[in-house]
């Protein structure tokens, strides 16, 4: 074993013998494994019990676990080959095809067990699909990363594949799966949830940054208020946020009672405002961190040089501080809105609405595919917070 | 300061204390909440003692997070050594992907393949709680200075000394502090677990909710905040016990 | 005595060291010398196994390095790198016990041996032994390094540029005190160094290599006098050789025995380099030579330094 202080070179000097995309070689034998062991669906008599697993020839016949198989033969030959930036890209639009095929063989798989099934049976993803379409997912991103894809081509990449799935959605491809029959029955409730979801992070990300900016400006400026501030927030952030929106419930229904006004603005013991009450607590310790990391990291010459010519406090401030200390921010705002989006969910249980109302409405009625319709949204919107906000730090970087 | 003196003086002990105290006294309030909320029927959770509560939820979350943490320091061991060097950026990207992930879903999403009860709280506890762990122990041994181990390797050590006596010490705070968020999460998310059917602090708050009794939720949500705090203050010590001497930081 | 008989190494297929053979004899401070990218730190590092070599044998008092298990064979070679690899959470005494450790020495014995070690390096050692790495300034942090690498008594010495991250009052302490222990332990040391000046002080034999291979191997004053090449030439230096040139030779070659002089003792064992700046301080042109007790033994005078 070489424990060197030079990695690369290591690496680089076992060019000489076979050098394969042991990642991609890896994620293709577990996506085999798990569409071999059955249960790429499953079959329900009807949406509150439980299915028995079918697997993938079973349910979508042959040709289509032969076109998968190919395809997964394919990339794991790509992967094998010697170690060349082409090669990255093609795992990594191999993996594409794969997860579109597998998403395809879903669909084909949920319209025929469907065809043959009474009208109240239920046609649900298998722990062999999500596997499957995981491994696939981590195999395009696997080639992305090791071809060095920049963010453009990163979202170029997501952008194509969404839009083939969205394609697939409006064609009517999926409709036999049961979780798009969830959808159908909970179209009306949808558009609402997603947009009161939204609606509850945005509400409290925009007044945490309010708060939590000059709050991080104060604890960077006076060292003696730092303490008490990280002690506060800290301990806030520790707080489970079912407990918080529990302690929330008394102050605030007592304030509707005794001002019934506030109380017609929705002010209440349960409902949006102890959520986004809640929800800005969380906030405030990532918004006020980052600014406080941001500004007290900026190198103390930098600023001497500003004074030194003739800028005045406020122009140092504006001109100098704020846009080094940017990129910092805008990464506190990536954890906190991911954070609020998954926190939100929470949320439904107080009555504050949003997607987590499908989460543990599912949870409730034990269909899982309505737990899924609450689940998949709340990761996609978290995601692609995440992406949007990373490479808009990466940007501000520049 | 005398021991006891310095006891006395400790945050944590006097938060210890005081969530002890309102643990084992809970049962006794019934004439506050009665006075306080009349309507409530009963003024106080009865259907299993707090005691009992605690201990179901620190059970599953210890469960979760030990296994967790052995689990994640594997893997991050694995993946910076030379054999698992490739692995290493995926494992990293699905860490913090995976962190994106509400985990109150994975929760939920761990019912259907588990069933009700505790298993599911401890899987999910189990499988979102070896994210930051990962994460951490990858970059807490990725901080050992490449000199340092070079040194150590240079004097004969095997890779397994070197291992340990060197990068897993040198590491071990930053360790400390994934294991320290992932159990902060896990005693968040055992809470909702009580929605699952596992026994935690979390059921009088949903026994309250659903049955519009606030005094329940109060005594719930005030136990498991105070449970959260002093876990989070004995590992805010630990971590400062654990940091190396010698480290200037 | 350590044997380099034609050694390689590849980095993708380029080589980093070439067919390089050298011949190192017990007790000598061996310099490895060149420009960065030479393959000196490489060559060292094959000594210990750190890089394996792709072709060639290196040998240490006959015996092939690769027929030991490689920690058997590193706990027997002393090694001391550039930013010290202290180790940050072990005190001063556990790092300097390092490889008595690992070889399983009593406890009385490590004691006894860092309390040996840090008064050679002029640590006190009550003072430093509880110390942590980071409660040490860069020069002392590199005497433990040192210290470190001898603690198991090793019959060899690896070091790898190890004063070039200390400011220049600290270095040129440290190489004093190198040269010192060389004396006293009579350790086959193999040292890389960019610095000519460095080696100069220091070495015994020199190796200077150029793009991975040997182009020159010799005593200081030979690479002085007859390089062998324009590329050694270049490199230790075509301006400023003539006070080079002074400072490899002792004032006891070119003293004059017998005879007195007023002023300032110039020490037997100086430089030539060292008594020009003596005469050019004092504003002397001859000064008395000292030996070891004080006692005046000769003269130097300045055409003696040009002789």
């Amino acid at each position: 074993m070489t424990l060197s202080g030079a990695p690369a070179r290591c690496r680089a000097s076992s060019a000489f013998g076979w050098n394969p995309d042991r990642i991609a070689l890896a994620l293709v034998a577990v996506g085999a494994i798990a569409v071999a062991g059955g249960g790429f669906v499953s079959l329900a008599p009807n949406r509150l019990v439980s299915g028995r697993p079918v697997a993938l020839w079973a349910a979508a016949g042959i040709p289509a676990t032969a076109a998968l198989a190919l395809i997964g033969l394919a990339l794991a030959g790509i992967a094998a080959t010697p170690p060349r930036r082409m090669r990255h890209y093609a795992v990594a639009a191999l993996a594409a095809l794969l997860l579109i095929a597998v998403l395809l063989a879903a669909g084909t798989a949920a319209r025929d067990l469907a065809a043959g099934a009474p009208p109240l049976a239920r046609v649900s993803l298998g722990a062999g699909f999500w596997i499957a379409a995981a491994a696939a997912a981590l195999a395009v991103l696997d080639g992305l990363q090791r071809a060095d894809a920049g963010n453009f081509v990163r979202f170029l990449v997501g952008a194509a594949i969404a839009a083939a799935i969205a394609a697939m959605a409006a064609g009517g491809w999926f409709d036999a799966l049961s979780l798009a029959r969830e959808y159908a029955s909970h179209r009306a409730v949808f558009g609402t949830a997603l947009t009161r979801h939204v609606a509850l992070v945005a509400g409290s990300v925009l007044p945490a940054i309010l708060i939590g900016v000059p709050l991080g400006i104060l604890a960077c400026r006076r060292k003696r208020a730092e303490g008490a501030i990280f002690a506060v927030l800290n301990l806030l952030q520790t707080i489970p946020s079912i407990a918080l929106f529990g302690l929330l419930i008394v102050p605030l229904s007592a304030l509707a009672v005794a001002a019934p006004a506030l109380a017609r603005l929705g002010v209440g013991g349960i409902g949006a405002a102890p959520a986004v009450i809640a929800l800005i607590l969380y906030a405030l310790l990532p918004v006020a961190r980052n600014t406080a990391a941001g500004l007290s990291g900026i190198e103390p010459t930098i600023v001497d040089a500003a004074r030194g010519m003739g800028m005045t406090e406020r122009q140092i401030f504006w001109r100098v501080e704020v846009p080094l200390a940017l990129p910092v921010l805008v990464a506190g705002l990536r954890i906190v809105t991911v954070q609020t989006i998954g926190l939100a969910v929470v949320a439904a249980l107080i009555g504050a609405g949003g997607l987590g109302d499908f989460v543990f409405g599912g949870l409730g009625q034990d269909a899982t595919d309505l737990v899924l319709l609450g689940a998949l949204p709340t990761i996609l919107l978290a995601l692609v917070a995440d992406f949007l906000l990373k490479a808009a730090a990466a940007a501000l970087r520049r | 300061m005398p021991r006891p003196l310095r006891l006395a003086a400790s945050p944590l002990w006097w938060t210890a204390v005081l969530f002890v105290a309102l643990l084992l006294a809970m049962p006794h309030t019934g004439a506050l909440f009665h006075a306080a909320f009349p309507a409530a029927k009963p003024p106080v959770y009865a259907r299993a003692s707090f005691v009992e509560l605690f201990l179901s939820q620190a059970g599953i979350v210890a469960t979760a997070s030990a296994t967790a943490s052995a689990l994640g320091i594997a893997v991050a061991v694995f993946v910076t050594r030379p054999a698992g060097r490739d692995f290493r950026a995926i494992a990293d990207a699905l860490a913090t992907i995976g962190q994106t992930f509400p985990p109150a879903a994975v929760l939920a999403l761990a019912v259907p393949a588990l069933g009700f009860g505790p298993r599911p709280t401890v899987v999910a506890l189990f499988l979102y709680g070896l994210l930051p762990i990962v994460e951490n122990a990858i970059a807490g041994l990725e901080t050992v200075p490449g000199a340092v181990r070079e040194a150590a390797a240079g004097m004969g050590m095997t890779g397994w000394q070197v291992l340990a006596r060197v990068e897993l010490p040198l590491a071990a705070p930053v360790i400390l502090a994934g294991i320290r968020v992932s159990v902060t999460i896990g005693i968040g998310t055992a809470t909702i677990g009580s929605t699952v059917g596992a026994l935690t602090l979390g059921t009088p708050i949903f026994d309250g909710l659903a049955g519009n009794k606030v005094p329940l939720v109060l005594q719930g949500a005030i136990l498991v905040a105070l449970f959260a705090i002093v876990t989070d203050m004995a590992f805010a010590r630990l971590e400062r016990r654990l940091r190396p001497p010698g480290a200037a930081r | 005595m350590i044997e380099l008989d034609r050694i390689s190494k590849f980095y993708n297929g380029r080589a980093v060291v070439e067919e390089l053979s050298l011949t190192v004899p017990t007790g000598a401070l061996c310099v490895l010398l060149g420009p960065s990218g030479c393959g000196k730190s490489t060559t060292l590092r094959m000594v210990n196994r750190l890089v394996p070599a792709d072709r060639g044998t290196i040998r240490i008092d006959g015996e092939a390095v690769d027929a030991l298990p490689v920690a058997a064979l590193r706990r027997r070679i002393g090694y001391a790198i550039q930013s010290t690899g202290l180790f940050p959470h072990w005190r001063v005494e556990d790092n300097i016990a390092t490889v008595p450790r690992l070889l399983g020495w009593k406890r009385g014995r490590m004691r006894d041996r860092v309390t040996e070690l840090l008064e050679m390096f002029r640590l006190d050692p009550e003072t430093y032994r509880g110390k942590y790495p980071h409660e040490l300034s860069g020069g002392e942090q590199q005497r433990v390094g040192v210290a470190r690498a001898l603690a198991a008594d090793p019959e060899l010495l690896l070091m790898d540029e190890p004063f070039g991250a200390i400011d220049p009052i600290a270095r040129d302490s440290l190489q004093g005190e190198l040269a010192r222990i060389h004396r006293e332990t009579g350790k086959t040391i193999v040292f890389v160094t960019h610095d000519i000046e460095e080696a100069l002080r220091l070495a015994s034999d020199i190796a200077i290599l150029d793009r991975g291979r040997l182009a020159q191997f010799g005593a200081p004053l030979d690479l002085l006098e007859h390089p062998a090449s324009d590329f050694v030439r270049d490199f230790v230096g075509a301006q400023g050789i003539g006070l080079k040139l002074l400072s490899v030779r002792r004032v006891a070659e070119r003293m004059r025995r017998g005879e007195t002089a007023e002023g300032e003792k110039v020490p037997l064992e100086a430089t030539l380099r060292e008594a020009l700046a003596a005469m050019t301080v004092h504003h002397a042109s001859v000064l008395p030579v000292a030996d070891g007790d004080g006692t005046v033994v000769g003269t130097i005078a300045l055409t003696d330094l040009v002789r």
